[in-house]
């Protein structure tokens, strides 16, 4: 399709031809019956909208809409207090746990060292994983966006 | 942020074609909108910027929801609600063939579509809304208005 023609039609949906703009698209309609077909059927297709909206819903909608915005907010920022509330109640009673263990001198050498090993590796473990972390979201632009 | 609560259900609602998931997703753009705030840049719209986390939520839920949609066609083509203006000239079924064939098209046509033929953006902030020219804006909108036409009269 002639993308001076689609220009200058959406220019005089929106009233903005220039007298000179205006002659030509009258020239273009005048001289090409298929222009003057799409003109026709353009046009329809813009009254038929232009006599419909989308429905508004009620005040009480947008009211409810954003009230549920901030409670959905809350709850995210509720949830992420609760998880460092627990993590931090979790580590104190597992340190407490592995320094009573290892004070503990009737428990086998051998299962002191298992236990040790199980430590630092799951250290090791979280270590990688957040250092991985870190470095993907100094990198990704589009960290923001939900794949 | 309040002030475009309004644009952005409508938008949602124009590319998912669905209240509940249109509420649910402009909601969850607001909320990371909030969380990335520093991102924002303040030389810029904060419609623009609210409008790409909306929309690529969108897209995601497009993505994760295809299968269901397919079943769920019948269900939600009753669900994108148009009243006329003009309740004695436009008649019920017209309106119903409307909002089918607006369902019809794909998501990135309607939203044009409506984006300016319903929620009245100008050709300048729709191409800044969809980062595209305003030409392709124009050549856009006249292809699925084309589109549009086709489809309304095999319904009729």
């Amino acid at each position: 399709m002639n993308e001076r023609f689609i220009y200058l039609l959406e220019k005089y949906f929106e009233n903005e031809l220039l007298p000179e703009e205006k002659i030509e698209f009258n020239s273009l309609l005048e001289n090409d019956e298929e222009l003057k077909k799409e003109f026709s059927e353009q046009k329809k297709v813009k009254e038929v909208l232009s006599k419909m909206s989308l429905k508004n819903p009620t005040n009480e909608f947008w009211d409810k809409y954003w009230m549920s915005t901030y409670n959905r907010l809350e709850r995210g920022i509720a949830w992420i207090v609760i998880s460092v509330g627990a993590i931090i109640l979790f580590t104190y009673a597992a340190l407490e746990a592995i320094e009573q263990f290892f004070a503990d001198n009737s428990a086998p050498i051998i299962i002191k060292i298992g236990i040790a090993t199980l430590i630092v590796g799951f250290v090791m473990l979280l270590f990688s994983l957040f250092r991985e972390k870190i470095f993907n979201s100094a990198k990704d632009k589009y960290k923001e966006i939900q794949r | 942020m309040k002030q475009n609560m309004k644009p952005a259900y409508f938008s949602a609602l124009s590319i998912l074609g669905q209240h509940d998931e249109a509420m649910d997703v402009s909601q969850e753009a607001f909320i990371r909108a909030y969380n990335y705030f520093d991102k924002y840049d303040r030389n810029k719209k904060f419609f623009t910027w609210y409008y790409k986390i909306l929309k690529n939520l969108c897209l995601n839920r497009i993505r994760d929801t295809k299968n269901k949609r397919e079943s769920d066609l019948e269900s939600f083509s009753n669900l994108l609600s148009i009243e006329s203006a003009e309740e004695t000239y436009i008649n019920e079924e017209l309106k119903n063939k409307v909002s089918e064939a607006l369902l019809d098209l794909k998501p990135e046509e309607r939203e044009i579509l409506i984006l300016r033929e319903f929620e009245n953006f100008s050709y300048k902030d729709i191409a800044e809304l969809l980062n595209i020219p305003e030409g392709s804006v124009m050549s856009k909108l006249f292809y699925t208005r084309k589109k549009l036409s086709k489809k309304l009269t095999s319904k009729m």
